[in-house]
């Protein structure tokens, strides 16, 4: 059995947003800045796209830029804030502890240029300490950048609190949505946000695509320097292949979203539960305020990346933590930030499931998980210290 | 078909290692161990994935990169650190093969199934007539590293292949080039592969938890005072360089007194010695020494020595008393002590903990 259980590191294309991009590269492959109909028609596509997301998200078309996917538009809406909140004075911005690097690198690096940083602490089941949130907000603050969920835990922080909070002490929201977007019914003005960064590879689209969501009246400022592209936000010749099937895999994600969900998260439930058993284990991230398809879990005993390769022989995809951060050796940011001790978040496995998971399938990863876990632990001394009394259980 | 789990480092020898290996017939997967990442996210030259990456896909053969920082760390860094602040001058690649690389390699070959794991070390692996088996040093002398792998375990051995013992650097890279590897060109690394720039004293300055290892004064080996020097972990025994000391002869480093924080300085002559005792004792060819038995050998004192002709004697457990039929320069507590038989096989090793100096 094949089961890619990682579909928070990226998804498989959807045939709707593969069939939709296609035309893109060899018959309307015009520049959408040209004059002639062949730029006009890719233009048009673009436009349409934009109408479609904006719809599907509840915002207006202007209100879209596109970018080169999460990460840009990630740094895009942070150091355009910081812009703002410069010209102002106001150099303070306010995140939390397990935010995405894309967030936290930017912030590193507006630290070095004079900005003063606060990261709130998040609960133990890695939902964010919204009251010390508030508390957090001063005068001088210029942004709040909270993520919508979780690319490791899948943790949903509840942005329309957040959201509230600052319109009240008139200070910019941004949300890394990444995850979410596709995943989760969003409406930008229900969830009162003024910034959302989304990338088409988490939703079945392409990679290299992504988009900022700017609310009407927030000012914006170029990231990318260069021609008038996007009203003179994002230069540089559109992606249009790439934005076409975002426009497409968004619709096609869309209209099943409301019957996925429920299903997904039973789904999810049944795999949680079935992982549960298995003794000195422990699910990270609150169980119910979870993205429908997350499950990440420690297991003692065991190092993740040797999990990983027998569950990658047995034929299942799954990860240790981020793709992104797999090249950095130190241990989760995240499973840190909820009290995870450094031994104990060497062994976490993470298994994001797809729209197409079976029944079947998730008793197949239970099966396997439980096999391997029991494997390793089988010659795993520090299990094995444990289990003779020499060292204690953490979990 | 036998597998075999090849530990790839992004160089050369053991991408041909691999490589050798696939053509042989056995099922090959090769494994990068991460071992270090430096402050600015760059890898240490012992683990280099792209290249390691490259080599493997290749080679058509499954790859993985797994991450052994901890490990590292604690076996290798950390005593590293340790040794240096005690004025000794420690080997970390001998202790990185016996407790990291190959620990985690057969961890990986038992993960995966595979009977066998492999490196690209210029040394080959010998089951002798008394059942033990041992290292034969590599059939090009110039490239021999039995030196760093004399304290591999018998468990570790018998798991063990190294297909480059009779094969020179310049055939490596010919066959590198032949099978069309990315790295056939690649330099060798050369010096310890966490200390990525600067020096070992910089990086132990660095990186040291405790306070130790200030300035202090540089003797001769009557006890005259001759200079200040500027901390203990700057000097090694046989040093001739950066001293700053003029004594109107070439001065060298011949002993590091932690704990009296003396540098002692000495003329040419002064460090060479005869006798040289030993502990922490591995064998490899023969189980053991008794009590007051005496073995004739071949001894290397550092890697890139060529080796000298002794006498070992064990005076008591763990203890070896080894002495030199010519004096031997420069020999450093810290560093290891290899004993060969006059075939090249490796009989065993150990680590200097005092050189004794001139025969009476």
């Amino acid at each position: 059995m094949n089961i890619y259980a990682d579909n928070a590191a990226t998804t498989k294309m959807s045939k709707k947003a593969v069939s939709a991009m296609m035309p893109y590269f060899e018959e309307l492959y015009g520049n959408p800045s040209s004059l002639y109909s062949a730029g006009q028609r890719a233009k048009e596509a673009i436009e349409e796209a934009r109408e479609t997301i904006a719809g599907i998200i509840g915002a207006s078309a202007r209100e879209i830029i596109f970018t080169s996917g999460g990460t840009e538009s990630d740094n895009q809406a942070i150091m355009s804030a910081a812009a703002n909140g410069k010209r102002q004075g106001k150099y303070h911005i306010i995140s939390d502890a397990i935010e995405h690097h894309a967030v936290l690198h930017t912030l590193k690096k507006l630290e070095k240029e004079g900005f003063e940083v606060t990261y709130v602490p998040v609960h133990k089941n890695g939902i964010i300490n919204v009251s010390a949130l508030e508390k957090a907000i001063r005068d001088d603050t210029c942004l709040v950048t909270v993520m919508y969920a979780n690319n490791e835990i899948g943790t949903v922080q509840p942005i329309k609190k957040i959201s509230e909070i600052c319109r009240r002490r008139g200070v910019v929201f941004h949300t890394d949505a990444v995850q979410a977007v596709g995943h989760v019914p969003i409406d930008v003005n229900d969830l009162g946000v003024d910034m959302l960064s989304a990338s088409a590879h988490k939703f079945h689209g392409a990679k290299g695509t992504g988009f900022l969501y700017v609310r009407r009246g927030v000012r914006i400022s170029s990231f990318i320097e260069g021609g008038e592209q996007e009203r003179g936000r994002r230069a540089g010749t559109e992606n249009v292949a790439g934005i076409v099937s975002m426009g497409a895999a968004l619709k096609e994600v869309a209209a099943d979203i409301d019957k996925n969900v429920p299903r997904i998260t039973a789904l999810r439930n049944r795999l949680i539960d079935g992982l549960s058993e298995i003794p000195h284990s422990a699910l990270n991230g609150d169980r119910e305020k979870r993205l429908p398809g997350n499950v990440n879990f420690c297991f003692e005993g065991i190092e993740g990346e040797s999990l990983l390769l027998l569950l990658d022989d047995k034929g299942i995809s799954a990860s240790s933590g981020s793709a992104c951060a797999s090249g950095s050796l130190d241990p989760s940011h995240v499973l840190l930030a909820i009290g995870r001790v450094h031994d104990v978040a060497h062994g976490s496995l993470r298994l994001t499931l797809g729209e197409d998971i079976t029944q079947k399938e998730i008793a197949y990863i239970i099966k396997s998980v439980k096999e391997a876990v029991e494997y390793l632990r089988g010659f795993s001394p520090v299990w094995n210290d444990c289990v003779s009394g020499k060292s204690k259980f953490i979990l | 078909m036998e597998k075999v789990v090849v530990g790839m480092s992004g160089g050369v020898d053991s991408a041909v290692a691999a490589y050798l290996l696939k053509k042989e017939g056995y099922d090959v997967i090769g494994i990068t161990l991460r071992i270090w990442q430096s402050d600015d996210g760059s890898e240490g030259r012992c683990c280099d994935i792209d290249d390691a990456r490259s080599v493997a896909f290749k080679l058509g053969i499954p790859y993985y990169a797994i991450n052994c920082t901890s490990d590292f760390q604690k076996h290798v860094v950390d005593p590293f650190v340790k040794n240096y602040l005690c004025g000794l001058t420690p080997n970390p690649c001998v202790e990185c093969n016996r407790y990291v690389k190959w620990e985690k390699l057969l961890y990986y070959a038992k993960i995966t199934g595979a009977n066998y794991i492999a490196t690209g070390h210029y040394a080959s692996v010998v089951k002798a007539d008394n059942g033990r088996y041992t290292l034969k040093k590599a059939l090009h002398n110039e490239k021999d590293q039995t030196y760093m792998l004399y304290k591999l375990t018998q468990e570790q051995l018998a798991k063990t292949l190294m297909p480059l013992g009779s094969v020179s650097k310049n055939e490596v890279r010919k066959i590198a080039v032949e099978a069309g590897l990315p790295v056939a060109s690649k330099p060798d690394s050369q010096e310890v592969c966490f200390v990525t720039d600067g020096s070992y004293a910089d990086y132990i300055e660095k990186t040291k938890k405790t306070g130790c290892g200030g300035e202090g004064l540089f003797v001769d080996e009557k006890g005259n005072v001759l200079g200040r020097h500027k901390g203990i972990i700057h000097y090694t025994v046989g040093q001739r360089k950066g001293l700053g000391i003029a004594l109107g002869y070439p001065a060298y480093v011949k002993e590091i007194r932690p704990e009296k924080n003396e540098v002692v300085i000495g003329s040419e002559n002064s460090l060479y010695s005869h006798i040289i005792l030993c502990g922490n004792l591995n064998f490899m060819s023969i189980p053991k020494m008794d009590k007051n038995e005496t073995v004739n050998c071949t001894v290397k004192v550092r890697y890139g020595h060529k080796g000298q002709p002794a006498r070992l004697v064990l005076t008591e457990k763990d203890k070896v008393k080894i002495t030199f039929d010519q004096p031997v320069r420069a020999a450093a507590p810290g560093q290891s002590a290899v004993f060969y038989d006059d075939g090249g096989y490796v009989i065993g090793g150990g680590i200097i903990t005092e050189v004794l100096g001139q025969r009476e």
